[in-house]
């Protein structure tokens, strides 16, 4: 379970002062459920990710993620999350089995135990045919179910996940949804980020609606159809963010 | 500290520094063949290229002489020299290199020469250029053989020994052991050698596993496990130390095989060079060990100071243009150890990279002054210490670890 209780962040900027990045931020997201942040970019959604996954630092309110402090005991809380997005690169001269492996090792998980997670996880997704080349000689896709393998070997319960499929091509975009899925599926909890509506509301139980920092409003998706007295989740969208909308020259 | 996670890093980061070009190319081939290149190749060069202006037959203008045949002829005979007939553009001909040299025997000479009166014979060249220089010398020589046959011939005639003219002889003897003398004439230039070759060894490996790794995008992957930062820290520092050790270890071992294979292609036993080579091969495990023992701490400096710097940067080529110039921080006070006259003080000792350069140079001529080595070694740990905390508090900022 993540629970976020006044999560902020201010970074200080030489020429634009104090930046609220996240501002309060509280929410929850449950076990078996998947939580859809959605906001505009700069909204900061990405902020409020990597601050649950302890990348980095609130300067304000915390959050429990399975039940641990981040501000607390972040290596605690990093040991039963699984981070992906498009910014977690792999590493080009490792193979793909080396690079899962070397995350499973950082993650504690014994000789025996790893081998049998890594033989599982690339049976699972396929990976079979390419576990022994080095991650840059590997296609989008391939990298793609990597990344997904990094993030599955010590089977987190919570899997964060910042924008995953932004810049891919339909069919790895679709393996990365399917996968988010099989992790709810599998009674995980998950966060997942966008600023596309047609993935969180085919992905989402929760939605979130994050702007300038401040998450102006959150429900199902049924929930934000009734209350702003629209279907289409983008004129919800608008409704939500337009009256807090500041234009990017004066922002 | 969980040291199994520092090590699970370091031989990741291991692993990816063997297989990437640069790094095999910065660390173990440039070392390894540098060395044998510049010492064997160009020394190889150079004594061909001086072998070749050796045999060269060189042209020497006669200026005068016509008075002086004995003189004239003995110079015609010379081996290896034509011997032209005087032109008014003499000098031009000297310049533009149509001549190597020109001699002038001046009027009345051999007659001069029978009459006890001092003359001068001039030899006019083109100085710095090296055939010019030898044609000179061979003129030279035979000048000065005609002078002393002269000599010996005047005090035969009086009846007197050559003592005369030599009643005693000044002879120097040298009493140090040979390797300290190559020691003192060498030993700066091995600590000179080991300081930068570590700075030039750590300084790849830290600026890819730090903006490097920015700028793939995998410090965020990284950042995301459960490792500590202080243990990744570690595990990369290791890495890094490991270059620069190993970097400076291959080199003085090129260094060493390659002197000697030169001074036995040259057959110049006495020559620098060779006395280098000699020192080299001579220098003991102890010596060996002390050198690396005292290089420890400043390779650490080293390491943890490149990292910290590499990682303000975004990029690669932006860690590169704030490296750079530490290049010079480091060659500057390696030098001065060198300078004749620079010896160890106990003010000097305090003064990072330039203490253990001049220790190095103590160490190879076989000295060891215990309190120094304390006060060097105890110092340079400080420094690492400090630039090491420095490294561990910068990975730990987030202004750093995401500047943009």
């Amino acid at each position: 379970m993540i629970e976020a209780r006044g999560l902020s962040k201010r970074f200080q900027d030489k020429k634009r002062g104090e930046i609220r990045a996240v501002d309060s931020v509280s929410f929850t997201c449950q076990p078996g459920r998947i939580y859809g942040l959605l906001g505009a970019n700069g909204a900061g959604k990405t902020t409020t990710l990597r601050m649950l996954a302890t990348i980095l630092e609130p300067t304000g309110g915390t959050a429990l993620v399975c039940g641990h402090d981040i501000v607390e005991r972040p290596e605690k809380v990093r040991s039963c999350v699984g981070f992906l997005s498009t910014a977690t690169a792999l590493y080009p001269r490792l193979t793909a089995q080396e690079l899962v492996e070397y995350f499973g090792r950082l993650n504690g998980l014994d000789e025996p135990t790893l081998k049998k997670r890594v033989e599982d996880i690339f049976n699972r997704l396929d990976m079979n045919g390419f576990r022994d080349r080095r991650c840059d000689k590997l296609s989008t896709g391939m990298k793609q179910k990597t990344s997904i393998a990094r993030t599955l070997v010590h089977d987190p319960p919570v899997m964060i996940f910042d924008e995953p499929t932004l810049g891919l091509d339909v069919m790895t975009a679709r393996t990365i949804t399917a996968f988010i899925r099989e992790c709810r599926d599998n009674g995980k909890t998950v966060i997942f980020s966008t600023h596309v509506m047609s993935e969180v509301e085919k992905l989402c139980d929760t939605i979130g609606i994050i702007h300038d920092g401040k998450l102006l409003t959150e429900g199902t998706l049924a929930q934000l159809r009734e209350k702003y007295s629209e279907h289409d989740l983008e004129e919800i969208f608008v409704k939500v963010v337009r009256p807090h909308y500041v234009p990017s020259e004066t922002n | 500290m969980s040291m199994r996670n520092v090590g699970i890093v370091y031989r990741k980061e291991l692993t990816e520094a063997l297989r990437d070009r640069r790094t095999v190319i910065s660390t173990i081939l440039v070392p390894l063949f540098l060395f044998p290149v510049l010492s064997v190749g160009f020394g190889a060069l150079a004594v061909s290229l001086v072998g070749k202006a050796k045999e060269e037959t060189p042209k020497v203008m006669l200026r005068g002489g016509e008075d002086s045949p004995a003189v004239v002829e003995g110079l015609k005979k010379l081996d290896k020299i034509e011997i032209v007939p005087e032109t008014p553009d003499w000098k031009d001909q000297i310049i533009n290199k149509e001549v190597r040299a020109a001699v002038e025997i001046p009027a009345g000479f051999q007659a001069d020469v029978a009459q006890q009166k001092s003359d001068t014979v001039k030899i006019f060249n083109y100085e710095g250029e090296m055939k010019s220089e030898f044609a000179t010398e061979k003129v030279e020589k035979y000048m000065k053989d005609y002078r002393d046959r002269v000599v010996k011939d005047r005090l035969a005639a009086k009846n007197l020994p050559e003592t005369v003219l030599n009643p005693f002889e000044v002879k120097q003897e040298n009493v140090a052991p040979p390797e300290k003398v190559s020691g003192a004439a060498f030993g700066g230039i091995i600590g000179y050698m080991v300081i930068l070759l570590c700075m030039t060894g750590a300084m790849y490996p830290a600026m890819d596993l730090t903006a490097g790794e920015k700028e793939r995008g995998t410090m965020e992957t990284i950042l995301s496990s459960p490792i500590s930062r202080m243990h990744l820290v570690l595990g990369k520092f290791f890495l890094i130390l490991t270059a620069a050790l190993g970097t400076a270890a291959l080199s003085v071992l090129s260094m060493g095989v390659s002197f000697s294979v030169l001074s036995h292609y040259t057959g110049q036993s006495g020559s620098g060079r060779a006395a280098a080579a000699g020192l080299l091969l001579k220098l003991g495990p102890k010596t060996v060990i002390s050198v690396f023992l005292m290089a420890l701490p400043v390779a650490v400096l080293f390491s943890a100071t490149l990292m910290t710097i590499a990682l303000f940067a975004k990029t690669y080529k932006e860690a590169q243009s704030y490296l750079t110039p530490m290049t010079f921080v480091v060659i500057i006070p390696a030098v001065a150890a060198m300078l004749p006259g620079v010896e160890l003080t106990p003010k000097l000792s305090l003064i990072p990279i330039l203490n253990v350069s001049l220790l190095c140079k103590e160490l190879v001529a076989g000295t060891y002054h215990w309190n120094y080595i304390g006060i060097i070694f105890l110092s340079t740990c400080v420094y690492a210490a400090v630039a090491l905390f420095l490294a561990i508090k910068m990975f730990q900022r987030e202004s750093v670890l995401f500047r943009s």
